[in-house]
């Protein structure tokens, strides 16, 4: 079995300090770690292929400890974010390199032998050349090649030996959108055909999510969550994972125990709202920008939270917007939940409580002071009583048409709503 | 591409350096134009002179080699390693180079003397460095070696870690990775610290003259040419020296700018949009 673990990996070099790293890789599995620039996601990978020491922690391939094996003695193929290519060797050659290398005999082989070897290695290259799609660069100078091109002939290079591991550091980054997009279906159908176990580590999310099977987020030097995309997307473990993945809204704040239509209320700064949950206490809930819905008017609609709130900041993303809602609330504090009319039985079942990971272990600042600046000051709304917090913002997404259709601008009065179960609680 | 005479300052500079350049040029030339071609002729015919020349030339050649298997390594692990006391060593290295020459002489002498302990082990086996050409060797090696460790250094550290790194997961050995990567990359810094070692020997009069007066380097023969027969008869062969060494310099210097030459156009067309990409 060519499975990967990890065992209480601990790691220092220079800034970066790796901490109780655990990990299992399934043999085949596409693993994705993902993380911030800085976290310290190549220093892992080096020591991976033994190219760093641990300081403790061993790795183990299958039931072998390779924890001390040199690098050249573990078939690990290691790919560079800006694929460092021989560049002294042509296209083949770099290809090539590592069949040269590790079935050079002790003895000189007589020439025939030579000869068939040298016959050998160069049909392999053709291959792996073609399943790259770069046999026609085979005697170009790597100098000379785009980067998306450079990145194959990198790839190919680390896939001839037929490693057990294969290691990815920002295979894609380097490269320009369009590029990027075809490389990683490469990527994608290279492991189907394949089948090589791999680590990539990335600091972009929609990366990790088109190639992974499952994905270690990473931060400050730790593995803060593992999972499946959708375990991450959708229940994050952290503030900080939910906020890195892209959840907007994160609030940190409390849940009451009454139970109302099987749903509980979370409070934050005075806004209460339905969630699906059976934690209790205090909390944190992460909303995604898209489940947000906005309209004119009040929605009569399944969604089990629905407010009021004035239009703030709108920032272009291109394809669509992000539009900050801050909501009108305080006069409504009481009653601001205001349940939809129809049934529960609409929102799906409760989810079943999937923390993949415990919570973090360092409580996030709190987040619910992160209204930007340019909010209209709680128009209309008597605020100013001592004791009482300003209410949430929520940062939803909607497209550039349903802007022109209900003319929103700042200051707009909009209702805003969400299902009880788009919303993850941890 | 801007004129030169395009404003004060460049032309101020231009007329400075184009100074410093005729001060470098005109002896040169004076040198070699003063001689009439007979008496030249006659100098080359002169197999004292040839033969110091030859052994002038092969004296700094081996002193190279010895430089190139001791201080490569050195070169790579300074390119490579960070080790405590890592500035005193890169400040030993350039040791020689300010040390007036003499001194250095003076120095190999303290070592290399007949009467001390080196000098009586080396004698056992029949090598004796005073008044012989071991003793010269070691003089150019002592005086040149900072220029090739200093060049091949920094080939090695313009070789990128990583392609070593790439290299041992590929299967190669620290010899493999050495040898397939490092070596071929820096190659071109390890060569033109050979070319500047093997002249900057060539030239050695200094310390070569403590140790060894005879057998005589080519600058050692010039210098006593002048002294017992005067300038008339030291001007001949310092205009063949010095015409030999621009030869065979400039023929070096092709070499090594052919390599630049070769980098530079791949950089050249990495830049270049490609149509295939």
């Amino acid at each position: 079995m060519d499975y990967i673990q990890l065992q209480n990996l601990e790691i220092k070099l220079g800034e970066f300090h790796l901490r109780d790293i655990n990990l299992v890789i399934n043999e085949g599995e596409y693993f994705v770690i993902l993380g911030p620039t800085g976290a310290g996601k190549t220093v892992l990978l080096e020591s991976m292929a033994g190219l760093l020491s641990p300081r403790r922690g061993r790795v183990f391939l299958g039931e072998r400890d390779i924890t001390d094996l040199p690098p050249e003695q573990r078939k690990v193929g290691f790919v560079y974010q800006d694929y460092a290519l021989f560049p002294h060797l042509n296209v083949a050659e770099n290809i090539g390199f590592g069949l040269r290398t590790s079935q050079r005999s002790v003895r000189r082989p007589s020439l025939s032998r030579h000869k068939k070897k040298n016959e050998h290695v160069n049909r392999q290259v053709e291959e792996m050349g073609q399943l790259l799609s770069i046999d026609h660069l085979l005697h170009r100078d790597p100098t000379t090649l785009s980067g998306g091109e450079q990145q194959r002939v990198a790839l190919a290079r680390a896939l001839i030996v037929n490693p057990h591991l294969l290691l990815l550091d920002e295979p894609l980054s380097a490269l320009d959108p369009g590029t990027r997009e075809g490389l990683q279906r490469e990527l994608a159908r290279v492991h189907r055909e394949l089948g090589t176990t791999t680590l990539q580590v990335t600091h972009d999310f929609e990366e990790a999510v088109a190639l992974a099977d499952r994905i270690a987020v990473m931060q400050e030097g730790r593995i803060v969550q593992v999972g499946t995309p959708e375990d991450i997307f959708r229940r994050p473990a952290t503030p900080s994972v939910a906020r890195f993945v892209g959840a907007r809204n994160v609030f940190a704040g409390h849940i009451e125990e009454e139970v109302q239509d099987g749903h509980k209320s979370f409070r934050v700064n005075g806004l209460r709202f339905a969630v699906v949950t059976p934690l209790s206490g205090p909390a944190h809930a992460s909303l995604r920008p898209e489940d947000i819905i906005l309209s004119a008017e009040s929605l009569r609609s399944s969604a089990r939270n629905s407010f009021p709130g004035v239009v703030g900041e709108i920032a272009d993303r291109g394809a669509f917007l992000y539009v900050t809602v801050r909501i009108n609330s305080l006069a409504q504090v009481p009653g601001t939940c205001r349940y939809a009319s129809r049934s529960a039985g609409d929102l799906g079942g409760t989810h079943p409580s999937s923390h993949p990971s415990s919570r973090s272990p360092h409580p996030h600042p709190n987040p619910r002071s992160a209204c930007p600046s340019g909010i209209p000051q709680g128009e209309g709304t008597g605020l100013g009583e001592e004791g009482i917090e300003s209410p949430p913002c929520f940062i939803c997404m909607i497209t550039h048409r349903s802007l022109e259709e209900m003319a929103l601008e700042k200051g707009s009065q909009v209702h805003m709503s969400f299902k009880a179960s788009a919303v993850h609680v941890f | 591409m801007t004129s030169p005479f395009a404003n004060k300052r460049t032309l101020t500079f231009t007329l400075l350096g184009a100074l410093l350049l005729a001060f470098i040029a005109w002896p040169i030339l004076r040198t070699l134009t003063s001689n009439s071609p007979a008496a030249l002729w006659e100098t080359l015919l002169d197999a004292e002179v040839r033969r110091s020349i030859l052994f002038t030339f092969s004296s700094s050649a081996i002193a190279t080699l010895i430089a190139l298997v001791l201080g490569v390594p050195l070169a790579y692990l300074l390119a490579r390693v960070n080790f405590p006391g890592k500035r005193l060593v890169e400040g030993l290295i350039d040791l020689p180079i300010v040390i007036p020459h003499s001194a250095a002489g003076i120095a190999l002498l303290m070592v290399f003397g007949r009467r001390t302990l080196l000098g009586k082990a080396f004698g056992l086996v029949g090598l004796k460095f005073v008044s012989a050409a071991p003793g010269i060797v070691i003089a150019m090696l002592f005086v040149s070696l900072p220029f090739l460790v200093d060049s091949a250094r920094e080939g090695f550290e313009a070789v990128d870690a990583r392609l070593e790194r790439v290299a041992r997961s590929l299967g190669a050995s620290p010899w493999g990775a050495f040898w397939r990567v490092s070596v071929p990359l820096a190659w071109r810094g390890i060569l033109s610290g050979m070319i500047m070692m093997w002249a900057r020997g060539l030239s050695e009069f200094g310390a070569v003259v403590i140790l060894a007066y005879h057998p005589m380097i080519a600058p050692v023969l010039l210098y006593e040419r002048f002294e017992s027969f005067g300038l008339t008869y030291a001007r001949p062969v310092a205009a063949i020296i010095i015409l030999i060494c621009l030869v065979v310099f400039t023929l070096l210097r092709m070499v090594n700018n052919g390599g630049n030459g070769h980098s530079s156009t791949n950089h050249a067309r990495a830049g270049s949009p490609d149509p295939a990409g």
